[in-house]
């Protein structure tokens, strides 16, 4: 074993984020930024109608505008059209549309792409776009999902003969187990589309680069290794041509989890035309161009015992894949799909989800992807199933949850929780919440029939982060790995470099890396440089989302360094010339046990090693190091989560008066950023629940597609949030550590509706629907009360 | 985005403004802060030939105090007004209404005039010059014409200002000593008003002697809710002031849109006057 400095000196340590300074002043590049002699900027003709045949398409018109360089529809492209590919095939008999770059014959949602033109200046190729002349013959849209599948319907991908992409199951023997429970009830949740709204619209940037046959791509992307990958195989750009750079990325929530067919786009035109292709997306093409989210309708069934103690839970789901499947689109059903039954012990689950063509954007991976969307679900229905059996929503939860000394616990859907202590988190929320004191406040409220009536949400949640072991990804069809790669370097000067194939896009990587490493060579945090998102600096990678850039790429930043420092060690004693074992290193220092005067500082280790004049035999120049990880299993970090919610029953408005959570996401290295995560993840889960949700006519219009009518809140719609964590340090991975990136928006979505309905429960009411707007929220009391 | 090219003239006078609208025609536009024409124009939702732009010209800017009422230049901010003294003080129903505009960034750029020429059905200051009788100066070749709040907003985007005019300033018949609110209900703190209702209330003797009550986004142009105003006179308990508000959807025939249908709003304009009158009133 290393005996390396006391992590405590870096790791745990709530540090300001070292990529603040150049960010918040405004000195960076990002990708729209990046100005090329010579570039052409590329404007996206796209399609106003849902489901269309093209009946002509002419782009000569736009070529007779001034300082268009070129013009193209699907036919002026030719074999350059190139389709979006999808790598998770989810079961062998999926069907898969054809999604070509540029439309062919037909477009098929909103947004569609159907021609392009280029101009040396942006003003030029937008003006140039309304000189194109095209022309539609409307075909009917395919909007709801459950109409979609039923015979007799419209098909969006006529080819194909059905809207139905997949049918996957998993489990049995819920109908047989389910004969032991006293108590069955039923419920259909619907978890509304969203759309990712990240802050920096997407950009994307190729240029041949004149000296080589190498094609460089700035993109603002989460994946900058798998989009090389991919963009190499859908355009024949030899891989080792073609380097890929994500420059600062102004957030993602999963949203830049992807290839896009702009991106396609612009390699294809950049390798054709020869020179630098420009685009950058409006926030009107992003609302309907980005994938969106969610968009689940479930039908949830749960069974128990009189006493409150399950039986089993049945899982019905259709989900909207939109009219096309993007990179993983199918997949995200099934990251869920094993998290149904949350924290809760039970006998039976039987889950199916039915894949779903319409005639909307695609969908696919938003901030939890598929998790949230289930824990959604079981959480809400636990809370109704407290309400069936008279039981205190928190009783039930406790009765049926996973004991501390129970870990690790193999649960119904097959996962092996490692560890976790829901009984400790939900204690100390409890506690900062004065939850006795708001239920007494409830009570009385409810007894003068005040206008406003409060109620109290919980979300017990866990999810699983560390994606992903290969070999599940192997086993679950996904076509590629979930390891990570870390290179770590000593330079002659003694400065690191980390070298990582995550790539943050607002994470603050740069620093909490820094941490890791920092902890392990016992060099100062700001001597060390975090190298990312760039293929040609760091050529391995599997980049970031799902939570997993820490639960593994972490684990490879330490080992890298671990093993940087038994090299070092090794000169260092041949310096010193003393035995490797006789060596301690203490704060970047080697030095002999018992005789400290004795030293070598890693920085002269390294220049030892990189003049080479007198290394011992058989070690080899330069100093560093490099890891390759995969993980294990998946860590699960869990939470309880408690949403105070007023409801003013004459207006339907809702106001979030008090919100606690307790996180446990293992072992921190810097608390700052975790609780920065948790609150941006709190406040998008809130969102969810309140005020967003990307809505369409029958026509397949987009309803909401502009930032004026998608709501989404800002600070004044939100309380101050009360955090705080425990620790149960994971043990699928060395540092212990998590993951704390989707957490909040996963917990938050159930705690804020289950604090809506319990405020207005005993007015005859058993569900709202998301967004819970002041609308919504009157109408359903309206409509409780007339039932009555 | 990127609007369509047109041809942009900075005015430095009402008069080289008006000369600008004549020689650019009817496709010739008029920008105060530039607030509401702005995300028009980058959408290309409208082409003008001509922008021209009033935000330099001094005698539209300024607030002044003209004995009986305040008088406030169409180019002063919304930020100006709301800060201003004697608007904080006479028209307390119009700071707070001002106030509930947008976001701070906006209030220092927008201005009262342009927001009131632009009449947008869900803005928040056209229900407060309406409930307040403001008399609107507009001015055009061939000089000077006054108009009433009730004859100024006409439609949605719809106001007396014809297309070779300009707004120049608005009068307030100042209420001092009564007491004012801007109910502002919407989804987020920087959403349009779902309803908005502009209430201002003398009181006597500890009942309501008078009061005005202006309602925004409940039609095409603001609401003077006339019957609730007459009701109230003599009330001075809330049960009171609630059976008053009932009136308040008489006459309305409100549009649905995704934060409320016809019922709702029908609804929201009852419950929301009520509250509105009784916090302009002090009755609890």
């Amino acid at each position: 074993m290393t005996d390396v400095v006391d992590a405590g000196t870096a790791l745990g340590r709530p540090i300001k984020r070292k990529e603040d300074a150049r960010l918040l002043h405004g000195q960076t590049n990002w990708t729209d930024n990046i100005q090329l002699p010579g570039t052409v900027h590329m404007a996206i003709l796209r399609s106003p109608l849902a489901h269309a045949k093209i009946t002509h398409l002419d782009v000569s018109g736009a070529l007779a505008m001034p300082n268009v360089v070129a013009a193209f529809g699907a036919a002026e492209l030719g074999e350059l059209n190139s389709s979006v590919p999808c790598v998770w095939p989810v079961t062998d008999d999926m069907v898969a549309p054809d999604f070509p770059a540029l439309a062919k014959d037909t477009v098929h949602h909103v947004g569609d792409c159907v021609a392009v033109v280029l101009a040396t200046d942006a003003v030029s190729a937008a003006d140039a776009l309304e000189a194109m002349s095209v022309d539609y013959e409307p075909l009917q849209a395919v909007v709801n999902m459950e109409s979609a599948i039923s015979p007799g319907s419209t098909l969006v991908h006529e080819d194909k003969g059905t809207n139905t992409c997949y049918v996957y199951n998993l489990g049995g023997g819920y109908d047989e187990k389910v004969k032991e429970a006293d108590v069955v009830i039923k419920r259909r949740f619907i978890n509304q589309r969203l759309i990712p709204a990240f802050m920096e619209p997407r950009s994307v940037v190729a240029a041949p680069m004149g000296m080589s046959d190498e094609i460089t791509m700035w993109t603002s992307t989460q994946i900058p290794h798998i989009l090389r990958l991919l963009i190499a195989l859908v355009t024949g750009i030899p891989e080792n041509n073609l380097r890929v750079i994500a420059p600062d990325v102004g957030g993602g929530f999963g949203g830049k989890l992807q290839i896009y067919r702009e991106e396609i786009l612009v390699a294809q035109l950049a390798r054709k035309l020869g020179r630098p292709v420009k685009w950058t997306e409006t926030r009107s093409e992003d609302m309907v161009a980005t994938h969106h989210g969610r968009d689940q309708i479930q039908d949830i069934e749960i069974a128990a015992k009189s006493d409150g103690t399950l039986v089993g839970l049945k899982v019905d789901l259709k989900a909207n894949m939109g009219a096309y499947l993007q990179i993983i689109t199918p997949g995200i059903p099934l990251l869920g799909m094993f998290m149904y039954p949350g924290i809760y012990k039970m006998d039976a689950y039987d889950f199916q989800c039915t894949g779903v063509f319409t005639n909307t954007t695609p969908t696919d991976a938003y901030r939890g992807a598929g998790r949230p969307e289930s824990t959604y679900a079981i959480e809400r229905i636990m809370d109704e199933l407290a309400a069936e059996l008279g039981m205190e929503p928190m009783e039930l939860r406790r009765k049926n949850w996973i004991k501390h000394e129970e870990f690790p616990y193999t649960t119904i859907a097959g996962l092996t929780y490692d560890t976790g202590n829901y009984e400790l988190a939900t204690a100390r929320a409890l506690e900062l919440f004065d939850y006795e004191g708001l239920r007494a406040e409830q009570k009385s409220r409810r007894d003068s029939g005040d206008r406003v009536q409060l109620g109290i949400g919980i979300s017990t949640f866990t999810e699983m982060c560390g994606l992903a072991p290969s070999r599940t990804l192997g086993a679950l069809k996904y076509v590629a790995g979930g390891w990570e790669h870390c290179t770590v370097r000593v330079l002659p000067t003694g400065k690191v470099e980390v070298i990582t194939g995550t790539s943050p896009h607002g994470q603050g990587h740069e620093t909490a890396w820094s941490q890791i490493a920092s902890s392990i060579l016992g060099v100062p945090v700001e001597d060390i440089e975090v190298v990312h998102s760039d293929t040609g600096r760091a050529p391995y990678g599997m980049d970031t989302y799902g939570s997993r850039s820490l639960a593994v790429g972490g684990q490879a930043i330490k080992e890298a360094s671990e093993r940087l420092v038994e090299k070092a060690r090794v000169i260092a004693a041949h310096q010193i010339e003393c035995s490797p074992e006789d060596l301690e290193y203490v704060d970047g220092v080697f030095q002999v046990k018992g005789d400290p005067e004795k030293s070598q500082p890693l920085g002269a280790v390294a220049f030892e090693a990189f003049t080479a004049h007198n290394l011992p035999d058989g070690v080899e120049p330069t100093l560093s190091a490099e890891a390759t990880i995969d993980p294990q299993d998946f860590s699960y970090p869990h939470g309880t989560h408690l949403a105070a919610m007023e409801v003013d029953t004459e207006t339907g408005k809702v106001t979030v008066r008090k919100y606690v959570c307790v996180d446990d996401v293992g072992v921190q290295v810097n608390p700052m950023i975790v609780e920065g995560q948790v609150h941006g993840g709190v406040a998008q889960g809130i969102a969810q629940a309140l005020y967003e949700g990307a809505n369409y006519d029958e026509d397949g219009q987009p309803q909401n597609a502009n930032l004026s009518t998608y709501l989404i809140p800002s600070a004044p719609d939100l309380p101050s949030f009360i955090t705080d964590t425990t620790c149960t340090p994971s043990t699928t991975n060395p540092l212990g550590t998590k993951g704390v990136g989707e957490a909040g928006a996963i917990a938050s979505t159930p705690a804020i509706i289950n604090g809506i309905v319990d405020a207005i429960r005993h007015l005859g009411v058993n569900d709202v629907l998301m967004p819970a707007t002041p609308m919504t929220v009157w109408k359903t009391i309206q409509a409780a009360q007339g039932g009555k | 985005m990127i609007p369509v090219a047109f041809d942009y003239k900075k005015a430095s006078s009402v008069e080289d403004a008006l000369a600008a609208l004549a020689e650019g025609g009817e496709d010739a536009k008029l920008m105060g802060g530039g607030q509401s024409l702005v995300p028009v124009l980058r959408l290309r939702l409208n082409a003008p030939s001509v922008v021209v732009d009033c935000s330099s010209i001094p005698e539209l800017k300024g607030i002044k105090d003209e004995g009986g009422k305040i008088v406030i230049g169409a180019g002063t901010t919304h930020h100006a007004v709301m800060n201003d003294p004697a608007v904080k003080s006479s028209l307390k129903v119009l700071a707070d209404a001002t106030a509930s505009v947008a976001d701070p960034q906006i209030r220092h750029r927008g201005t009262l005039g342009g927001a009131l020429a632009h009449s947008d059905p869900r803005a928040d200051q056209p229900p407060v010059a309406l409930a307040l009788d403001a008399e609107f100066t507009i001015a055009g070749a061939t000089g000077q014409r006054c108009v009433a709040a009730a004859d100024f907003f006409q439609g949605p985007f719809e106001t007396a200002v014809g297309p070779d005019e300009i707004l120049v300033s608005i009068a307030f018949p100042k209420l001092d000593g009564w007491g004012g609110h801007y109910e502002k209900f919407n989804r987020a703190a920087q959403a349009w008003s779902i309803i908005g209702v502009a209430a201002a209330v003398r009181m006597e003797g500890g009942k309501i002697a008078e009061a005005r009550i202006g309602l925004t986004n409940v039609g095409g142009t603001p609401h003077r809710a006339s019957a609730v105003e007459q009701a109230l006179v003599g009330a001075s308990s809330i049960a009171e002031v609630e059976a008053a508000s009932m009136y308040a959807s008489d006459n309305l025939s409100p549009f649905a849109d995704e934060d409320a249908d016809v019922d709702y709003r029908l609804h929201l304009a009852r419950v929301l006057t009520a509250r509105s009158v009784a916090k302009a009133a002090g009755i609890s």
